[in-house]
């Protein structure tokens, strides 16, 4: 097979890892969301901790974005 | 259409040498500099009036200093507040650098991996020192979790490794994070000029450039969020060298 083919196809399979962080990051603002709404008045104190989690499971999709980056143009 | 990595190019402005190591200035040098000028001349300025009712510039300078000193309060206590300068200088540090890359046609210092690595190393080599000279060997204590005596031999590796993937996650998130959404944009902005050199189909040119635009505000988010990021899992790595194994 031509080696450009099988680059492509590894960088897509790689991106599927952004499917763990898309479900990470609705669970997330889920949680958030339906506690936020039991308590409204909580929710803004949590707001840094809603945040940080969010950037934290982003980096998890990203790395997979890396992965199929670096496929694409390092090796 | 350029490539979407040609952005991260290193370009050499001065070149030095010494004794065969190549130390030039490049343009990631003279960003570098750039946010530390304007970080200390942000700083210097606005604190220089020293008023008990702050003015604009002086509440944004305390505005900053409160921020990062209650995240180490928070996550070192009050004992922890002897790293405070070292925290405050890597927040805005790397504050300065994502947001000076969001400039168009700028060069974004933290999208290179080795100046993130250069950082994250400071902070396990501080964590590492501090906690070792604090603690001397029940610094190891760290490795040691409150677990059933059984679990220990499986326990132990773990702890050993998720600490040794510290530095390395800590440098490839803020890395990963440039890199990925500057690509995103370049890719993006492509879009547009693509379109509107396929005739009819520039018609819907300005779909992308909306997108741009929206990623553009959300890439400032995001510099900002990974500068607080950076700080608080500095803190929280800093907590156990202060506190040695004691959770």
């Amino acid at each position: 097979m031509d080696p450009v083919i099988g680059k492509a196809i590894g960088a897509g399979l790689a991106c599927l890892g952004m499917a763990g962080t898309a479900l990470g990051l609705g669970n997330l603002f889920g949680q958030f969301l339906s506690g936020a709404l039991r308590n409204p008045s909580a929710a803004d104190s949590q707001r840094g901790t809603l945040l940080l989690g969010f950037a934290l499971t982003e980096a998890l999709g990203i790395f997979s974005l890396l992965v199929a980056l670096l496929i694409l143009f390092v090796l | 259409m350029a490539s979407p990595i040609e952005q991260f190019n290193i370009k050499t402005l001065i070149p030095l040498d010494f004794a065969g190591i190549d130390a030039s200035f490049t343009n990631a040098s003279a960003f570098m500099v750039g946010a530390v000028v304007l970080a200390s001349g942000f700083m210097v300025v606005a604190m220089r009036e020293r008023a008990l009712v702050p003015g604009r510039m002086q509440s944004m300078a305390e505005m900053a200093y409160e921020f990062v000193a209650s995240t180490v309060r928070d996550n070192v206590g009050e004992e922890g507040m002897k790293f405070f300068p070292l925290v405050f200088s890597l927040f805005m540090f790397v504050l300065l650098c994502n947001l000076l890359g969001m400039v168009p046609g700028s060069f974004t210092v933290t999208s290179q991996l080795v100046v993130t690595a250069a950082l994250a190393l400071l902070v396990i080599g501080i964590v590492i020192i501090y906690g070792l000279w604090q603690h001397g060997l029940g610094f190891l204590k760290l490795f040691v979790p409150d677990v059933p005596p059984v679990l220990l031999p499986l326990m132990i590796p773990i702890e050993i490794v998720s600490f040794l993937a510290r530095p390395l996650t800590l440098s490839v998130r803020l890395f990963a994070n440039m890199l990925a959404g500057h690509i995103a944009l370049k890719i993006f902005a492509g879009f547009v000029a693509s379109l509107l050199a396929a005739g009819a189909w520039g018609i819907i040119a300005p779909l992308p450039l909306l997108l741009t635009t929206a990623l553009t505000a959300l890439e400032v988010l995001v510099a900002v969020l990974q500068a607080y990021v950076f700080a608080v899992l500095t803190s929280v790595y800093l907590s156990d060298a202060v506190h040695g194994g004691h959770h």
